[in-house]
């Protein structure tokens, strides 16, 4: 495939090396415009759109309604082209592509584990295929499966205990976003024999078992484009060449990201950075005069009518942890360019406009990488965007830049790759604060009385010393730290043999960097805990056992989340120290280790199977979220909280650190453009401190609660959690009150 | 230098442009019947500390002033009744480049020291209590004459100027006085680069109580938003390039 191939496609580009290689980083940079301007050009939606969208929402009104459900085709196991083309409304949709042959219509994806499909099936009332039960549970081994072979009796100890939860061990591990611009750019053909030279690349080397795994994995991948050509004919669409206009760049982004959730029901299945390589496109049609900005509009409403109705077939379970049937569809927007110009183009403005012309919506995750240097327009466009639909989230682009280069994404909630270079091997999390109460108990669970991790003593004393727990706790986190990444290897070895994400990593880099991305949970709990023990004095309850299981704390301490470095200096050190571990393990095929400070909706699982802690928190009170300080213990204002956060090292925790924060909407100024103004220097100062992350929610109390009697009154209600958003009317009636117990401050 | 501090909020977004930090002093000249803050008014001291004391807590927020267009206002209490104080904070401020205004009253005379703050500061947020010589001592104590020449010199100096105006059912927030006030700030169109219309509100009353101090404005309704709507809307008529907020 050579360059003249494609001259009608690239007319107008300007060439480099993206054209005689695969580097969709380059091309945009050779051929996108910045746009400094604001949003006074955005046009509002069409009639058509409106018309399309009122149908998806009674759709989705009517899968409230049945539990949650539309309807599921539970024979036939999803794969790129494993069902018919699917319509919502076929002739009034620009850019298609269903999961199924139906909008809402979920499929069974039994390669990740079968207990999947058939706890699914047992939740909504579904009858289970006879046969793909017995392919499945026969004939054809799962993830699953495979993970349970390998798992140490320890780790099966401390996965049932708690200490180890949410491990993506029975479905899709999600956390991989493929380059799925690709398609757009180059066409499938392009890629496959860019694949297949890849290959052959390899074709004399002695066949070590890299090598050979390697090019196992490549033939999956090139099957998987094979497949991504036959899906998109089913449509009547050919993209074995590039898209030559708007339309067709969107359509090719989304059929390779629509074979991607085919393919997987990974727990995050970012879209990664496609909206300033779309303008590219817009921009020439634009030009030329080939569609009008309405026109433009349309089609990216269009577009995200689609991403907003990707759906998986999973069960209560998972739903407890990750509430509100989230899938991470995340798409990074803005951010700056090595060159020094900014990447957000009028497209930028379009991707958040959908939130204006659609109304709120949680999915796809709209992620803003902040700069300093952003341009005023489109700062105080996100803050006005976020203060009407509290659906958006910040990350720190000056702090991710210098790491990732300008062309990295969003996994998930706060996990930043770089797009088509790198993916993760995702961990979940380890709860720092069951295993301080291990180190007080010497291994012996405060819940169960179960003896987990062996071979330690308890703490006696009957009050306790801050250095003798540091010692005890430090030695916990050794063993913790083990385990879990024992835990981890074994999961992502049988993850890439049986469920293998072939339809992404089509569009990725041979030479793959892999992240190893553990996590925390119990942050806040455990730090102020440690804090009491160091500042009060905290006196242990045993049991009969001798088991400790409350704590009466006598005198006042400081509490993380009031910029107080008394507090604040043990939660750093928290940070450095678990990871410090974690890197000092053998990881699977060489992962570089990160972590993360990120619960999602999980803290309020991790929290409901964790006894009373030494901060005073009593025994299935929910977790604060990622790195928040525990709700209502951050009482010096928000800045206050926003610094403390801040605080903790992202050179640590280089999978993010999640900050979630809500704020009445008078406390940020008087008028309209104060309060944006406030909001564009609240976000800028926090980032200016290094923050990492900032989910924004700008709204009352009040209305969550008229929200929790009145659901019927709130279908598109958002509000944003730990690194990503939910509608929340779908959220269990613990998260809600949850969601309601945290802080909103109401000043800054 | 020691101040008499009554507390800090690290971060307020309604004294001044931007987010800001806010300095509560101790001490004031005027008895306000409407005041919120009584429990300042006693210049009896109760928390010293130094001005690089307080600009130690102050510099942990520095980014967000610097990013929001804020930075430090010193209230009360009324500032100007710590003029030593407020001289070396306010020259503190300046070298390290934070933006600073003084919420006052403006019941001081022009002295030399009066002077030096005036220089020093970046901008003040003035209380117009009334605009009637009467009613400005019925409602404060005080005689109007010290606040009416401290306008007049900040806006010679060409400061920036907010006035602000507490707006109370049957003294402050009628459509006659609305015109009064017009009249009274009239001379000033031009300098003075926004009003700030605060409609009364009773969550300072608790205060009067615990101090055992008779709270004279008892049974009077806070303003409703439709008054103060209509009080602006007069003011603007009055004062056709200010902004009224």
């Amino acid at each position: 495939m050579t360059d003249s191939d494609n001259a009608q496609e690239w007319k107008s580009f300007k060439r480099g090396a993206w054209s005689c290689g695969t580097d969709v980083a380059d091309f945009i940079r050779l051929n996108y415009e910045p746009y400094e301007g604001d949003g006074a050009f955005l046009e509002p939606a069409t009639e058509r759109t409106l018309k399309l969208w009122g149908q998806v929402l009674e759709l989705m009104k009517q899968e409230r309604r049945n539990n949650g459900l539309l309807s599921a085709d539970v024979s036939t196991p999803s794969a790129v082209d494993s069902h018919k083309a699917g319509y919502i409304d076929r002739d009034s949709e620009i850019i298609v592509g269903l999961q199924t042959d139906a909008p809402l219509r979920r499929a069974i994806m039994p390669f990740g584990g079968y207990r999947m499909v058939h706890s699914s099936c047992e939740a909504y009332g579904l009858k289970e295929d006879e046969k793909v039960k017995e392919i499945f549970t026969k004939y054809r081994k799962t993830h699953n499966a495979g993970v349970y072979d390998a798992y140490t009796p320890e780790i099966l100890a401390a996965r049932k205990s708690a200490i180890i939860t949410g491990l993506p061990d029975a479905y899709g591990r999600g956390r991989i976003i493929g380059d799925y611009r690709r398609l757009a750019l180059y066409g499938a053909d392009y890629l496959i024999a860019d694949k297949k030279r890849q290959k052959a690349s390899s074709d004399n080397s002695p066949m070590t078992e890299d090598v050979i795994r390697e090019r196992e994995e490549l033939s999956e991948q090139i099957a998987a484009l094979e497949a991504v050509k036959r899906m998109t004919l089913s449509y009547g669409i050919d993209v074995s060449k590039p898209a030559s206009d708007f339309r067709e760049a969107v359509q090719w982004t989304y059929f390779a990201y629509l074979a991607a959730i085919k393919d997987q029901n990974g727990a995050a299945m970012s879209l990664g950075r496609v909206t300033t390589f779309l303008d590219i496109y817009a921009r020439r049609d634009l030009e030329s005069g080939k569609i009008t900005e309405s026109r433009a509009q349309e089609i990216m409403d269009d577009f995200i009518i689609k991403l907003r109705m990707v759906r998986f077939l999973r069960t209560p379970e998972y739903n407890d942890l990750f509430s509100g049937d989230p899938v991470w569809v995340t798409e990074s927007v803005g951010g700056m360019c090595e060159d020094g110009r900014t990447l957000v183009t009028k497209n930028s403005f379009r991707l958040l406009h959908t939130l204006s012309n659609l109304g709120p919506a949680p999915e796809p995750n709209i992620t803003v990488l902040w700069s300093e240097k952003l341009p005023r327009g489109f700062k105080e466009f996100c803050a006005k965007t976020s203060a009407e639909s509290s659906s958006i989230q910040y990350e720190n682009d000056d702090l991710m830049r210098p790491l990732f280069g300008d062309d990295y994404g969003i996994a998930c909630c706060v996990s930043p790759l770089v797009i088509g270079k790198e993916m993760q091997f995702f961990g979940a999390r380890a709860n720092l604060a069951k295993a301080l109460l291990y180190a007080i108990n010497g291994g012996v669970d405060e819940r169960t009385g179960v003896l987990v991790a062996k071979g330690f003593e308890p703490i006696r004393d009957e009050i306790l010393d801050f250095d003798k727990v540091m010692e005890k706790f430090d030695k916990m986190m050794d063993w913790l730290s083990r385990t879990y990444v024992n835990a981890l290897n074994i999961i992502h070895y049988m993850h890439d043999k049986y469920y293998y994400e072939k339809a992404q990593l089509a569009f990725m880099d041979k030479d793959v960097v892999r992240k190893l991305g553990c996590g925390i949970a119990g942050f806040s709990v455990v730090t102020d805990s440690l804090s009491a023990i160091k500042y009060a004095k905290v006196r242990p309850i045993r049991n009969e056992n001798g088991v400790a299981v409350d704590f009466e704390i006598e005198g006042d301490f400081p509490k993380y989340g009031n910029n107080d470095d008394r507090v604040d200096s043990i939660a750093v050190d928290l940070v450095r120290r678990f990871m410090g571990k974690i890197r000092k393990l053998p990881a699977y095929r060489n992962a570089i280790h990160t972590q993360s400070i990120l619960t999602i909706t999980s803290n309020v699982v991790y929290g409901k199977k964790t006894g009373n802690t030494p901060d005073g928190r009593m025994a299935g009170v929910p977790f604060a979220p990622g790195a928040n300080p525990l709700h209502g213990r951050d009482t010096s204002g928000a800045l206050a909280s926003l610094c403390s956060v801040a605080k903790l090292p992202f050179e640590d925790a280089k999978d993010g650190i999640s900050n979630t924060f809500t704020i009445l909407p008078d406390s940020l100024g008087k008028s309209e453009a104060e309060k944006i103004g406030n909001l564009c220097g609240l976000i800028d100062g926090y980032m200016a401190n290094k923050g990492q992350h900032l989910n924004v929610n700008v709204l009352r109390r009040e209305v969550l609660e008229d929200a929790m009697d009145h659901p019927e009154k709130y279908p598109q209600l958002t509000i944003r959690v730990s690194g990503y958003a939910v509608n929340f009317i779908k959220l269990t009636r613990p998260q809600q009150l949850d969601v309601i117990s945290r802080t909103f401050h109401a000043k800054l | 230098m020691k101040a008499a501090v009554h507390s800090f909020e690290t971060a307020g977004t309604l004294d001044g442009p931007g987010i800001r930090f806010v300095l509560f002093l101790h001490g004031c000249p005027m008895r306000c019947i409407f005041c919120h803050n009584p429990d300042t008014w006693a210049a009896g001291a109760k928390k010293l500390m130094s001005a690089e004391e307080i600009f130690s807590e102050i510099k942990k927020y520095s980014a967000f002033f610097a990013a929001s267009g804020g930075g430090v206002t010193v209230s009360g209490g009324e500032p100007l009744m710590q003029p030593d104080f407020l001289i070396e904070f306010l020259e503190l401020l300046k070298r390290n480049s934070v933006h600073s205004a003084i919420d006052t009253c403006g019941c001081a005379d022009l002295d030399a020291k009066a002077e030096k703050i005036i220089e020093l500061a970046d901008m003040f947020l003035l209380d117009v209590k009334h605009a009637d010589p009467d009613g400005h001592i019925a409602l404060t104590g005080k005689s109007a004459e010290k606040p009416r020449k401290f306008l007049e010199r900040i806006c010679g100096a060409g400061k920036r100027v907010w006035i602000r105006c507490v707006l109370v059912n049957g003294i402050t927030a009628g459509a006659e006085y609305a015109e009064k006030l017009g009249e009274y700030l009239k001379p000033f169109e031009g300098k003075i680069e926004r009003v700030e219309l605060l409609p009364y509100h009773t969550l300072g009353v608790q205060k009067w109580r615990e101090l055992g101090l008779d709270y004279k404005l008892e049974g009077v309704a806070p303003t409703s938003p439709e008054t103060a709507a209509g009080f602006r809307k007069i003011l603007q008529g009055k004062l056709p390039v200010t902004e009224i907020a």
